[in-house]
């Protein structure tokens, strides 16, 4: 469907990958809802993915007791809710990452405070 | 002398005709729909405009004189109040932080709807409709005008109020229920009335005014109250032009059905989700608690939302469509949203603050399937760390829903341990939504909400920081760039209500003394 209007109805998106100075990447942590949202981080598209667990993610998650136990070769990633499988030593634009794409983790065994997935 | 003439009294019916319908005419300079070019062009057919009905027949000159009468007998209790020193009377500090959510981010709705009415009441051909629009954005003008000053007061005393205006523009969760409302004003006339007429005065307008104002009633706000008496009868006038409307489409053409079925789809779940900060302020803020949500839900949603949906089932009207999930979601969403500010009141201008333990039980006996399963072991952690003065903020801003403007908060249907994920693509770009309702909405008209100005991305796109910021200098720091755009006083209006100037100055005023800082949360 699409907007019913008077007159031609053709406005620009605010969001395309041009008005932002590196593509954004949308990630959450299954589990640990502590953290009330997913985040949104601008990203270089060069940025290696094993980056995100090495200098991107402490800053965003560190605060969590569980963050500090995380095996990350044991770790499930998901993209658009589907498994899988991003090679970290690649870039996140060679992993196939684009501008607004979100990404989850799970960290099996970490399930939050109490077992209570916050 | 002349003799006496005797002038010939109007009966009521004769002078409400007078004074309203009669002062409209078909024009002939110009065609008629040259004039009144918004009224077809949604779709929906109109025959016979006189089928109109205005149960509340007010006339112009009545409508002055009885408002002014009420407005007098306002300002003399904001007044009292005043003089008396009414703020030192309320229940707790933290009650004001339900007053600077009212003032941030239901007062500017006002004048929104004032805006849309006076467009409105402009623009339909039937003089009926055009009156009761007219009148409506008369009251929506002197409610953001009382509702201004009745709190103007507190403003004086308190922090979190100075910059209301400026804060609706630009703050982030103001952008929840500013976008609300300009997709509403930017809709046409039918669909505005079916949005904030019918969905928003009509279903869910007690779920906002009954627990703000009950809960200044029980938390010793008689200036708050009194103005909730005062906006009450032209509550009464609203709700009557909402379900009007939605019966005199319904009635006036069979092709009219699809139309309204689809808008009230929509406009219920916008509605329901601005709600969300409602939910939040009646369990969370309120010192002196009222009813929980999930009971007002139950009272004003269910019960009397079902049975009016019963009762437009003869036009083969049904249920709204995310009906069943925001009843779901009774639940959880004022605890959800809590954790919300608990996260993000760095950059709020209010406090937020980890219930007292009794406040606490109360969650537990009205969220007896949801409180202590999921978000009592949560606030009882924050307590812990926030007492070893680890206070948690999250630095990190959240992704947010590109209908509803939320942050992603909401779970699953069914699962309140998994967050709701869900997306659309568009002309090769990815959009984001917190339900399968704003996904709806969005897809419906996805060229309306490709336009949304969500704080956080034009946070990134660098819109957001003063004129002359350098965000490139070394040592930038883009949340105090944020802070100092947004005109907050940090560390006054943002923060824990634990060791804020508001606890402080209150504790001082009263004679009290502060609560240790160790028992602080406590």
């Amino acid at each position: 469907m699409s907007v019913i209007a008077l007159k031609p109805y053709d406005f620009p998106a605010k969001d395309v990958r041009a008005n932002f100075p590196a593509p954004l990447l949308y990630i959450g942590w299954e589990d640990h809802l502590l953290f009330c949202a997913p985040v949104a981080l601008p990203l270089p598209a060069e940025t290696p993915f094993g980056a995100l667990a090495q200098a991107v993610l402490p800053g965003v998650y560190g605060y969590h007791s569980d963050f500090a136990k995380i095996d990350w070769d044991a770790v499930q990633w998901f993209k658009s809710g589907q498994p899988w499988t991003p090679d970290p030593a690649k870039s996140l634009q060679d992993n196939g990452l684009k501008h607004k794409d979100v990404i989850r983790f799970r960290t099996p065994g970490l399930t939050g405070i109490a077992g209570t997935c916050s | 002398m002349d003799a006496p003439v005797t002038k010939k009294k109007l009966g009521l019916k004769e002078r409400y005709i007078a004074m309203t319908r009669d002062l409209a005419w078909d024009t002939t300079y110009q065609p008629m729909d040259k004039v009144f070019p918004f009224d077809k062009y949604e779709g929906i057919k109109i025959h016979d405009w006189d089928k109109w009905e205005d149960p509340f027949r007010l006339t112009m000159d009545a409508y002055w004189k009885y408002q002014g009468e009420k407005e007098k007998k306002l300002y003399a209790v904001i007044e009292a109040f005043a003089q008396n020193n009414g703020q030192l009377s309320i229940s707790d500090a933290r009650y004001v932080n339900a007053l600077k959510l009212f003032i941030q981010g239901v007062v500017p709705l006002e004048y929104y709807a004032h805006r849309g009415f006076a467009h409105v009441g402009r623009h339909f051909t039937g003089p009926g409709a055009r009156v009761a629009s007219q009148m409506q954005a008369v009251d929506e003008l002197r409610h953001f005008q009382t509702e201004t000053h009745a709190l103007s007061h507190y403003n004086k005393y308190f922090n979190g109020m100075h910059k209301s205006n400026h804060w609706f523009d630009r703050v982030w969760y103001l952008s929840v229920p500013k976008s609300f409302f300009e997709d509403a004003l930017s809709s046409g006339p039918f669909e505005f009335l079916t949005a904030v007429s019918f969905s928003f005065e009509y279903v869910l307008t007690n779920l906002l005014f009954v627990p703000f104002m009950s809960g200044a009633a029980h938390n010793g706000d008689m200036s708050t109250v009194t103005f909730g008496f005062s906006a009450q009868s032209d509550e009464s006038r609203h709700m009557t032009l909402g379900i009007e409307c939605i019966k005199f489409m319904l009635e006036q053409d069979p092709a009219n059905v699809p139309i309204v079925q689809k808008w009230i789809d929509k406009w219920f779940w916008r509605g329901y989700r601005v709600l969300t900060l409602v939910a939040m302020m009646q369990d969370y803020m309120l010192p002196k608690r009222v009813m929980s949500w999930k009971e007002a839900w139950e009272m004003y949603a269910e019960q009397n939302g079902g049975a009016l949906f019963r009762d437009l089932a003869r036009y083969g009207i049904r249920v709204p469509k995310g009906w069943q999930q925001a009843c779901e979601g009774k639940d959880h969403i004022s605890h959800q949203a809590w954790n919300t500010f608990y996260n993000y009141c760095a950059a709020a201008p209010f406090h937020t603050w980890i219930p007292k333990e009794e406040e606490m039980q109360w969650l537990s006996e009205k969220y007896p399937d949801t409180f202590d399963k999921y978000y009592r072991p949560r606030l009882e952690h924050l307590r812990e760390q926030q007492e070893q003065g680890n206070r948690f903020y999250n630095k990190t801003l959240p992704m947010l829903c590109t209908t509803c403007q939320i942050p992603m908060v909401f779970t699953e249907p069914g699962d309140p341990t998994k967050i709701c994920y869900r997306e659309s693509e568009y002309q090769g770009d990815k959009y984001h939504f917190c339900s399968d309702g704003c996904k709806e909405v969005f897809d419906d008209e996805p060229e309306k909400y490709i336009q949304s100005w969500l704080p956080v991305h034009q946070i990134y796109q660098g819109n957001c920081f003063p004129e002359g910021t350098d965000p490139t200098a070394e040592g930038f720091d883009p949340l105090a760039a944020v802070l100092a755009y947004y005109q907050m006083n940090v560390g006054r209006d943002n923060f824990d209500f634990e060791g804020s100037e508001d606890q402080k100055n209150f504790a001082a005023w009263r004679g009290e003394e502060l609560p240790g800082a160790a028992e602080g949360a406590k």
